[in-house]
């Protein structure tokens, strides 16, 4: 049973226990945010917690690791 | 904080520190076991959405199943800090989410057990940071822990024996691995050291896995450069000398990059207690502990991988035999002496993580692919120029190119760039310095002090 979060509006769809990033990724959404210096896009690089380099804002809270945090129903995301 | 310290305080659920845990509970000490992955399993047992068994995974799961109950089990916790109180018992100080957001645990304890595993090595080359280039973990974690393809058209590079269930798993679920470029080993998957070493069976699948996929494998070659606009669209395969200086390129078309070279093992937790180190054979920083399991800190053992990398079946004896000496000194009359089957198998597995390990090294050419302007710490985008520039105004070690030019100093504390930074400055890798294991808000810093019960956390 998948379950849909939304990516800048768009419904994206989620298997339950994936995290948001495997679900972006999944979608065909590889980058999120855009480095501080170089403007540079990043998504999932280690998958694992230990790079940051997948941070995401999810539903306005303070950014995040997209790799460790699990989707749940109504996500709301924006990409940068 | 309140209540009884625990007899014993695990920090990470794979292998290693399950079976720990397990050892000791079943033993009747009072055990909890931390972990902040949202399933026990750590990084091989990570089995949400595998689509096939792994070997073990039964046993694992067994393991798991019947620590629950028996111990207080905190997935979504992750430890930041351990400290030592006056009076000898160890604060261990975690962050835990839920609806409401971050919230700080305390945990009070007689003992610790640090199995917090290990993350992927990787070195830095021009584009590296594109999306669409993973650590070889992180490709395997993808596809694990969420079912997910890291892409449809995958090349995988970096070096060691690890880099061959990458690919099998990804051609199995469906990649086109347009390549595994392993850059040691002039020898060919037929003569791999796997084989060598007794792990015939293991060795033999991943051959035939790779033939069945068509999947190319070719020594002494790797990816030096990644290239792509937003995402990587093709990147460059060189074929190496020994020393892994660049003898020829070629460009191959791809959507996805794989790379890992080895492991770096978490061991803050117990540098930030003061605990010896010393080197692996691949010049890994790792804590030094007894035929025990036990490190130079009283009450502080250490399994799996932080005590050197040589997978999880090693992690798994580590952890049974730092359970039972752990057993041992908190009921001496149930001390039992120290099972032979347990050592001989530890000593196997040791001996064969090192020889896997000087099989598998970093060789200094990689360097030489290095431009200008490659970024060498990803967090703080300091280019290969900043840190020479730091080299060449005085900067003799890691740590004062660190302190003039900023690799390392980002969210990730150095985790990623760390063993390049120390290449590129001429020494061996050495053992953190993190004043917390985990970069934490300030907020939860602050909440962390006060009144947090064991049993609550526990629910
Ligand atoms: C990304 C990745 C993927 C891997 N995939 C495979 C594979 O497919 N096949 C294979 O043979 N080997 C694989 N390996 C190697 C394998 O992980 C090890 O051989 C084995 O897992 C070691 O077991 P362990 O118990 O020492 O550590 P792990 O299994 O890594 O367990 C450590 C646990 O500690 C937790 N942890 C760490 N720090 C903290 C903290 N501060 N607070 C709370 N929890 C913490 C982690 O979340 C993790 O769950 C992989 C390694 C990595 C890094
Ligand atoms: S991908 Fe590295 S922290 Fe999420």
């Amino acid at each position: 049973m998948t379950f849909h979060i939304t990516v800048d509006g768009r419904p994206v769809p989620v298997v339950p226990g994936q995290s948001i990033g495997a679900a972006l990724h999944a979608a065909g959404v590889r980058s999120w945010r855009t480095t501080r210096f170089g403007g540079r896009p990043r998504g999932l690089f280690c998958g694992i917690g230990v790079c940051f380099d997948c941070l995401i804002s999810v539903n306005g809270r303070p950014p995040e690791r997209a790799c460790l945090l699990e989707a749940e129903p109504g996500d709301e995301v924006t990409t940068a | 904080m309140t209540g009884a310290p625990y007899d014993l305080v695990v920090v990470g659920g794979g292998p290693a520190g399950v079976a720990g845990a397990l050892t000791a509970a079943l033993a009747g000490l009072r055990v909890a076991l931390l972990d902040s992955g949202a399933r026990l399993g750590g990084q091989y047992f990570r089995h949400a959405a595998v689509p096939e068994r792994e070997p073990g995974l039964d046993r694992f799961l067994l393991q798991a199943r019947l620590l629950d109950g028996r111990a207080d089990v905190l997935t979504r916790h992750q430890v930041w800090n351990v400290s030592r109180e006056p009076g000898g018992d160890l604060t261990v100080h975690a962050l835990t989410r839920d609806s409401s957001g971050e919230r700080p645990v305390t945990l009070r304890a007689r003992r610790l057990l640090i199995a917090t595993g290990a993350h992927d090595r990787p070195l830095p080359f021009p584009g590296w940071d594109l999306p669409g280039v993973l650590t070889a973990g992180g490709a395997q974690a993808l596809l694990k822990g969420g079912g997910v393809l890291a892409g449809r058209r995958v090349v995988i590079s970096g070096t060691g024996p690890f880099l061959l269930p990458v690919a099998s798993g990804l051609a199995r679920a469906g990649a086109a691995v347009l390549g595994v470029y392993e850059a040691n080993g002039g020898l060919g998957l037929a003569r791999h050291p796997l084989l060598a070493l007794g792990k015939a069976g293991e060795a033999a699948a991943y051959a035939a896995a790779l033939a069945r996929h068509r999947v190319p494998y070719r020594t002494r070659h790797a990816v030096i450069a990644a290239h792509g606009e937003r995402e990587v669209e093709a990147v460059t395969v060189a074929r190496l000398d020994p020393d892994w200086n660049v003898l020829s390129t070629r460009i191959v078309g791809c959507d996805t990059l794989a790379v890992g070279y080895g492991f770096v093992p978490q061991i803050e937790l117990g540098t930030q207690l003061g605990c010896e180190t010393r080197g692996d054979p691949d010049g890994s920083p790792v804590l030094r502990v007894d035929a025990a399991q036990r490190t130079s800190v009283p009450g502080v053992w250490a399994a799996g991988e932080p005590t050197g990398v040589a997978g999880w079946r090693q992690a798994e004896v580590e952890g049974r035999i730092a359970g039972r000496a752990i057993v041992g000194e908190a009921r001496p009359i149930a001390r039992r002496g120290p099972d032979g089957v347990l050592l001989r198998r530890r000593r196997q597995w040791r001996a064969f993580g090192e020889a896997l390990q000087r099989a598998y090294p970093v060789r200094p050419g990689w360097q030489s692919w290095l431009r200008d302007d490659t970024l060498v710490c990803r967090c703080e985008e300091v280019p290969l120029a900043r840190v020479r520039e730091a080299l060449e105004l005085g900067a003799t070690d890691a740590r004062s190119v660190k302190l003039l030019a900023r690799p390392g100093m980002g969210w990730c504390q150095g985790r990623v760039c760390g063993y390049a930074v120390s290449c590129l400055a001429g020494e061996a890798p050495r053992p953190p310095r993190r004043p917390v294991a985990q970069p934490v808000t300030l907020g939860a810093l602050a909440e962390a002090a006060p009144e947090d019960s064991p049993d609550e956390a526990a629910q």
